[in-house]
């Protein structure tokens, strides 16, 4: 992307510390819920070919529970809180106690309350970002899906395909205390999103 | 027995196989994968197709094959240099789901069913029959094509495994 042909270094480390300050209010946010501690590791901030990004959380065919929301507002963009099956149990173990269903079939009731989870953590994500920005953003409804990480994160990327094969995205690891969870959030501006994230944050282009 | 290579297609990739090979494209969500098939030779090809048309393209270097209109023309001729007969060749068609439901159903939402309608379009152009589809629905999926019997392989987590 032209934007980056100049002072690259400098720009990822700001979208580095965006995420940083997104995932680290939502890390809290999912702290208080759980109520137990939440570690975050550094997000990683970098392109990435399309091939390549359901390699993170275990390959294409690896399924996954996703929850998706665009984001809307002066930053455009797609986010996604993806883990694993286990991952999603223990989350609704934990939070809600649930008596769980067997099987990889998941019902209305805990679809219904993984995407609320995924919703207040993307919610709190975005609100720390438009302060810290200034720019009004805000999720739409969250969508939940069940599925292989190939498929759905090719859906987060079709605003990219236009322009290359390979997309900017700000990957950020959750991790429960006892590692028993481990979560990813994904943000993935719209390319055109970039330019105005770094002038609102006073970054030369 | 010959041992069957399965070629690995990426995404916005194409290839082709014979001699019995198959060719697999893994976690197709609103991408389409087209596949083409010539019976007598045994020569079969494949396109992980991303994007409807290369109108939208901002991109310096075209991929061509990400996009429906290009990526027909390119599998064709990439066919054509191994032997196959356009006027024998059959295509089948899968993916082109719509993975999360909005209400608000926005352009990009749709791609999907766009990549669908655009790549049958493309195929319509050199008067190849689609014979078979598995398109559309919420849903992902894994497929496979085996060159030797033109047999589509189709796999998805809520679906189990399908053939056309």
């Amino acid at each position: 992307m032209e934007l980056f042909s100049h002072n690259a270094e400098f720009k990822m480390d700001v979208l580095r510390e965006v995420g940083n300050i997104g995932a680290g209010h939502a890390a809290t946010a999912l702290s208080r819920l759980l109520d137990k501690p939440i570690d975050m590791a550094v997000p990683k901030v970098s392109f990435i070919p399309f091939e390549d990004i359901a390699d993170r959380v275990g390959g294409a065919e690896e399924v996954v529970v996703a929850i998706f929301l665009r984001v809307e507002g002066e930053a455009p963009g797609n986010m996604f809180f993806l883990m694993s099956q286990n991952q999603a149990r223990a989350l609704l173990q934990g939070l809600l106690s649930f008596e769980l269903s067997d099987g990889p079939q998941y019902t209305e009731m805990e679809l219904s309350a993984l995407s609320e989870i995924g919703n207040i953590l993307a919610g709190s994500y975005l609100s720390s970002l438009a302060d810290l920005t200034g720019l009004p953003l805000s999720p739409t409804v969250p969508a939940i899906a069940v599925d292989m990480a190939g498929a759905i994160l090719s859906y987060g990327l079709v605003q990219f395909g236009t322009m290359g094969d390979e997309a900017l995205l700000i990957d950020t690891t959750f991790l429960e205390d006892d590692r028993r969870a481990e979560g990813h959030f994904f943000f993935i501006p719209d390319p055109e999103s970039f330019e105005r994230l770094f002038r609102a944050l006073g970054v030369p282009i | 027995m010959k041992e069957v290579i399965i070629v690995k297609i990426g995404m916005a990739d194409l290839n082709v196989a014979s001699g019995g090979d198959s060719l697999k494209t893994t976690g197709l969500g609103s991408c389409v994968g087209l596949t083409l098939h010539d019976a007598n030779i045994g020569i079969a090809g494949m396109a992980h197709i991303m994007l409807p048309s290369s109108d939208i393209a901002r991109e310096g270097q075209l991929n061509i094959a990400k996009y429906a209109d290009t990526a027909v023309p390119e599998l064709l001729s990439r066919l054509k240099a191994g032997g196959a007969n356009v006027r024998r060749l059959v295509a089948k068609l899968a993916g082109g789901a719509q993975m999360f439901a909005f209400a608000s159903g926005s352009d990009s939402m749709r791609i999907g069913p766009r990549n669908v309608e655009s790549t049958k379009l493309a195929l319509a152009a050199y008067d190849i029959p689609v014979i078979a589809e598995d398109t559309g629905g919420n849903f992902g999926r894994t497929i496979e094509f085996s060159s030797a019997s033109g047999i589509l392989t189709i796999r998805s987590v809520q679906n189990g495994v399908k053939e056309i």
